[in-house]
């Protein structure tokens, strides 16, 4: 319990820099998927150290990455935790359940559209992104 | 779960944003506290327990809203 002011103050520091933080590490890791997955036949020709230092140093950004959001979680307080987890638990569950579907309807041909790793993930973002948002109104 | 933390807290002329500081949570998270919407954990209640100087059982009453 804070007792002074500048204590105070210190949640919310915390939590701007920590979420500051998760944004950097995500773009980096952003910017390091794209160098893994363009960067061999567009910057580089034939040369699997590359492409597999690429795809290293990807998977280093992304355990920063992993870190800072359990960070950014340690920095929130009771409520904020509880709903991050409602909304993750939508997320996952709506990523499985929505992404097995569409699998299956594109395997047996019901519909035309291309299903794969990307769309799940884009389709999971979505997803994130609505829950938070709606647990910001319910709780604004 | 009733409370009785927006009487208390205008009795001190604090607003949710000076509770939430001290408490060192969210502005969010007193108001979902306030209205009912968010029942606190124990060291929250506490903690909030501590600020007033009241126990527990004089800031929250488990019937429900």
């Amino acid at each position: 319990m804070a007792t002074n002011p500048s204590d105070a103050a210190d949640f919310a520091r915390r939590g701007i820099r920590s979420t500051v933080a998760l944004a950097g590490w995500t773009a980096a890791w952003l910017a390091t998927l794209a160098l893994a997955a363009f960067g061999p036949g567009q910057l580089w020709e034939d040369s699997p150290a590359l492409t597999a230092g690429a795809i290293g140093v990807n998977v280093l950004v992304g355990i920063g990455m992993l870190l800072a959001n359990k960070r950014s979680l340690e920095a929130m307080d009771e409520l904020q935790r509880a709903t991050q987890l409602q909304v993750m638990a939508w997320t996952l569950g709506a990523g499985l359940v929505g992404g097995l579907a569409a699998t299956l309807l594109a395997r047996h041909g019901l519909i035309g559209l291309e299903v794969g790793v990307a769309q799940l993930v884009a389709f999971m973002g979505v997803v994130y992104l609505a829950g938070t948002f709606i647990g910001h109104l319910r709780y604004r | 779960m009733r409370n009785r933390l927006k009487v208390l807290r205008a009795e001190r002329d604090w607003t949710q944003a000076d509770l939430a500081r001290v408490l060192e949570v969210s502005r969010q998270t007193v108001n979902a506290i306030e209205t009912g919407k968010y029942d606190p954990s124990l060291p929250l209640a506490f903690r909030l327990a501590r600020v007033f100087g009241r126990r527990i059982e004089e800031i929250f009453d488990d019937e429900p809203l």
